[in-house]
């Protein structure tokens, strides 16, 4: 494999990391909405730039199904979402931005200690792409935790999805059907968690998950 | 083709389960149907298991059959070993099923009982033909889930449905450990056939684990102390058939299934799991007995007996391991063929007495042997019946406790050839112990014998029982005849036995059907021998002798004097001597230290009316000690679990996400 497929592939994948710290830190929904649409987009372009260096056609099919959903069908659709739920100003994040981004910086550098010693034999491609995808996965999941907001939860549960794409392109020969099915997966999870969003919104007029805390009986 | 006739045998029980549920409603028909199948069931299997011991040097027959894990199959085996404890099995299966023909009659809830005892007889006989762990395990649990089953029949029985529980989670905790060693057995190629095991015997170290799991597994079924606690809660709740097949039986499938694992799955012991071994059965034969006399109840005074016979039984495995481990194979053969006649003496008189105390239960409604009494009146054959049981028990001669507990002594007189100094002296010590344990069974059951069947009633019920009826009493007798059989002519019982010593060390006694008159002499060397002829000869001519000294030479005169006048010329049976008077004086001896016993007498001030009250506190220790402390971690972290039920889901997750990064952290370090 020639040194230019090797950097080409390891800087979509490092950009998509760096757009996964983006998402980290912006605390604005429509912002928000943007940069994952960015996430999705990188994530097609990685997905094709794999296509074509391992001449695997049925991987542009997968890139063209995460450019069309999730750059832009879902970006749209929440975008509705917010706008005609009115909460595109609600954003509060638990801790500060800051200690957040140290925590996404340490995940990164855990997920490289990692997984590069136990892919030794694997290549130089997948060992990278690999560490990358774990710590979108890391960092997505570390959004979901740090955000209050069930929209921000929505789109930090997508970015995990879009690290296991990475992760399942670099390893070469993930069939197609899987990538499609967890394609729908995603959409019908969107779906439902739209509708859960507005239920908890007519029940309880807020988009907070703090929340539902108290219509469990529990102490928020 | 015995292996296919008893799985048929095994495959009719199962059917007849099923057909019991359907059956149920009809209810005398129902019963009759199960006892009778399990009978004739038994019966089969009782033969084919005989022919098998005796034909057993021959070599093992084996059957694969293609169910179970589909790249194992189940496979089945008859050798010398399984087929002694089928023996063992099916003999109380049948006497069981042959006092069940009487008993179902009677029994309020045949729903619960019918389909679950063939399943059980079933488990059982499955236990002893495995050939690979998976279907030894299987069985192993269907046996324990049956029992289950069994004991929790009479679920609304004040205290039954907390024995159950108590019964559930011992019986999974010792599935976990015998599935833990077998995991240790098979090693990571998972050989889980037994014949995969034998081919690649364990390291030493693995081996040490695996006794100890075994231990643990098997020795919590059979009831060694301190893993006996749910042994005398679960063994009385179920109905006395099923009673006598839990304490008779079951314990006995236990203990092949340490004895498979130790003796022949393992590989060769060190001297070291001898003195392990020996120290807790030498336990479990004291604290046994000593909890035994402590009790009223009499099923569970007699569960209490299985813990000490355990213990008896285990002090002969562990002789058995520690001679193995020092190459002395007459020694080893001695000490094992001691354990395994006491397993099969101890199968006949604890049925016999579980069956005697379900016969005063169904005549009485009464377990509490101080609200008994006099009984032999109103139930002679019971009462004699009860008596042989209490002798075999006590070991008297000339019944078949005796034998095996002589045997064990001849082993433990072996000992002082043992090189490892440990061994020199602590084989003595253990053998004080079973001494002690033997005088004190012989006590606790002159005092469960005479509060229950002698004196007069203390209670209305006892005064109008009635002797129970023809099947249960010909499942009595049965096992009197083979009690008394077994202790009069030990020569052949020993002879059947020993192919299996021969299967498991390479040893057998010399053959004592060569001695005239069924005389017994294990050890040709040391000479000590027994005549069960000649002793019932002695006993007969002495209790004639001396019956004629008294009626020739006893005054003549009449004397007339009030009845019992020693101690209570009042009416009231309630001045008797009871049960708790006659165990008092060990309860003084043992009970600070044992039972941390506790008694206190609250005597009224002069004048007043009240009565005089006396309390006695006793405490288990072992539970004090063992179980307790479990409880309360248990309890704590429930209770602090709880919290975790109402968290947000943002915790939820952080759990996660902690629980996800902390383990990457222990990957990232370990590399």
């Amino acid at each position: 494999m020639s040194h230019l497929s090797l950097d080409v592939a390891h800087l979509f994948a490092g950009s998509l990391v760096l757009v996964s710290f983006m998402l980290l830190y912006q605390d604005r929904m429509f912002g928000l909405l943007n940069i994952f649409a960015l996430h999705a987009f990188v994530v097609s372009l990685s997905v094709a730039w794999q296509a074509y260096i391992q001449f695997a056609p049925h991987l542009y099919i997968t890139a063209a199904i995460a450019l069309m959903v999730k750059a832009i069908i879902i970006p749209v659709a929440l975008h509705n979402i917010i706008v005609r739920l009115g909460i595109h100003r609600t954003i509060d994040t638990v801790g500060s931005i800051g200690t957040t981004m140290l925590a996404g910086i340490m995940l990164v550098a855990l997920s490289i200690m990692v997984m590069l010693p136990i892919t030794a034999e694997a290549g130089t491609l997948t060992r990278e792409d690999l560490a990358f995808s774990l710590s979108v996965i890391l960092l997505g999941l570390l959004m979901m935790i740090s955000r209050r907001n069930a929209v921000s939860q929505v789109i930090g549960f997508m970015s995990i999805e879009n690290g296991l794409i990475l992760a399942a392109t670099a390893a070469k020969g993930m069939p197609l059907v899987v990538e499609i099915s967890v394609a729908f997966s995603i959409l019908v999870a969107l779906i439902v968690i739209g509708i859960f969003l507005f239920r908890i919104r007519e029940r309880f007029d807020t988009m907070d998950v703090h929340a539902l805390q108290r219509f469990r009986g529990g102490h928020p | 083709m015995a292996l296919t006739v008893l799985l048929s045998c095994i495959g009719v029980l199962l059917a007849t389960g099923i057909v019991a549920v359907a059956g149920a409603g009809w209810k005398g028909l129902a019963s009759n149907l199960v006892y009778a199948a399990a009978l004739a069931a038994g019966a089969v299997m009782l033969s084919v298991g005989l022919s098998a011991l005796a034909a057993a040097p021959s070599g093992a027959e084996t059957l694969d059959l293609p169910v179970g894990l589909p790249w194992l199959g189940a496979h089945f085996r008859l050798d010398a070993l399984s087929a002694f404890f089928l023996v063992v099995v099916n003999l109380g299966g049948f006497t069981a099923s042959l006092y069940g023909l009487g008993y179902g009659n009677r029994e309020e809830s045949p729903g619960r009982v019918l389909p679950f005892f063939p399943a059980f007889l079933a488990g059982m006989n499955l236990v002893v033909l495995a050939d690979d762990a998976f279907t030894f395990l299987l069985s192993w649990e269907f046996m324990s889930l049956a029992s289950w089953a069994l004991v929790m029949a009479h679920h609304r029985v004040h205290d039954n449905a907390r024995a159950g529980y108590i019964y559930l989670l011992m019986a999974s905790f010792g599935t976990l450990a015998l599935l833990l060693a077998f995991g240790l057995l098979a090693g990571p190629a998972g050989g889980y056939a037994f014949s995969a095991i034998r081919a690649a015997p364990p390291s030493a170290g693995l081996a040490a684990a695996v006794l100890a799991l075994a231990l643990l597994g098997a020795g919590s079924k059979a009831g060694l102390v301190p893993l006996h606690v749910w042994l005398p809660l679960a063994h009385p709740a179920a109905p006395s058939h099923v009673s006598a097949l839990m304490s008779g039986v079951m314990t006995k499938v236990a203990v092949y299934g340490f004895v498979r694992l130790v003796f022949d799955l393992a590989g060769p012991p060190d001297w070291w799991w001898g003195a392990l071994v020996l120290l807790l059965g030498g336990a479990s034969a004291v604290l046994g007995v000593l909890y035994a006399l402590m009790q009223h109840d009499l099923k569970r005074l007699l569960a209490y007996h299985t813990v000490e016979n355990i213990g008896i039984i285990f002090i002969g495995l562990g002789l058995a391991l520690a001679f193995r481990a020092n190459g002395m194979g007459l020694a080893a053969a001695l000490a094992l063929t001691a354990a395994l006649l006491h397993v099969f003496n101890h199968s006949l008189f604890k049925s016999l007495l579980f069956l005697g105390a379900g016969a005063v239960l169904g005549a009485t409604g009464e377990r509490d042997m101080e609200r008994l009494g006099g009984l032999i009146r109103r139930m002679p054959l019971t009462a004699i019946a009860f008596l042989a049981g209490s002798a075999a028990i006590s070991a008297l001669p000339p019944f078949n406790g005796f034998v095996s507990e002589w045997l064990t002594f001849q082993a433990i007189l072996v000992s002082p050839k043992l090189p490892q100094w440990l061994l020199k002296f602590l084989v003595p010590a253990v053998g004080a112990t079973l001494a002690l344990s033997a005088a004190l069974a012989a006590g606790c059951f002159v005092k469960a014998f005479g509060a229950t069947f002698l004196g007069r009633p203390r209670g209305a019920a006892a005064q109008q029982a009635h002797e129970t009826d023809r099947a249960s009493l010909a499942a009595m007798f049965v096992l009197v005849a083979l009690c008394l059989l077994a202790g009069l002519v030990p020569g052949v019982f020993i002879d059947a036995l020993a192919p299996v010593g021969q299967q498991l060390l390479g040893a057998r006694l010399a053959p004592q059907g060569q001695f005239a008159w069924f005389t017994i002499v294990p050890i040709e060397d040391s000479r000590s021998s027994y005549n069960g002829l000649l002793l019932i000869v002695f006993i007969a001519l002495g209790a004639w002798l001396a019956a004629a000294v008294i009626h020739r030479w006893a005054s003549h005169a009449l004397r007339r004097a009030p009845a019992w006048d020693c101690g209570f010329p009042d009416a009231s049976p309630a001045t008797q001597y009871t049960a708790g008077s006659f165990a008092q004086p060990i309860r003084r001896v043992f009970g600070s230290l044992v039972f941390r016993a506790y008694e206190r007498v609250s005597m009224p001030a002069p004048g007043r009316t009240e009565p005089a009250r006396f309390h006695l506190r006793l405490r288990d220790l072992v539970w004090d000690t063992f179980y307790a402390p479990v409880q309360g971690i248990v309890d704590f972290g429930a209770d602090h679990l709880n919290k975790v039920q109402t968290w947000t889901i943002r915790a939820y997750l952080s759990l996660v996400f902690g629980t996800v990064v902390a383990l990457l952290m222990v990957l990232a370090i370990w590399h």
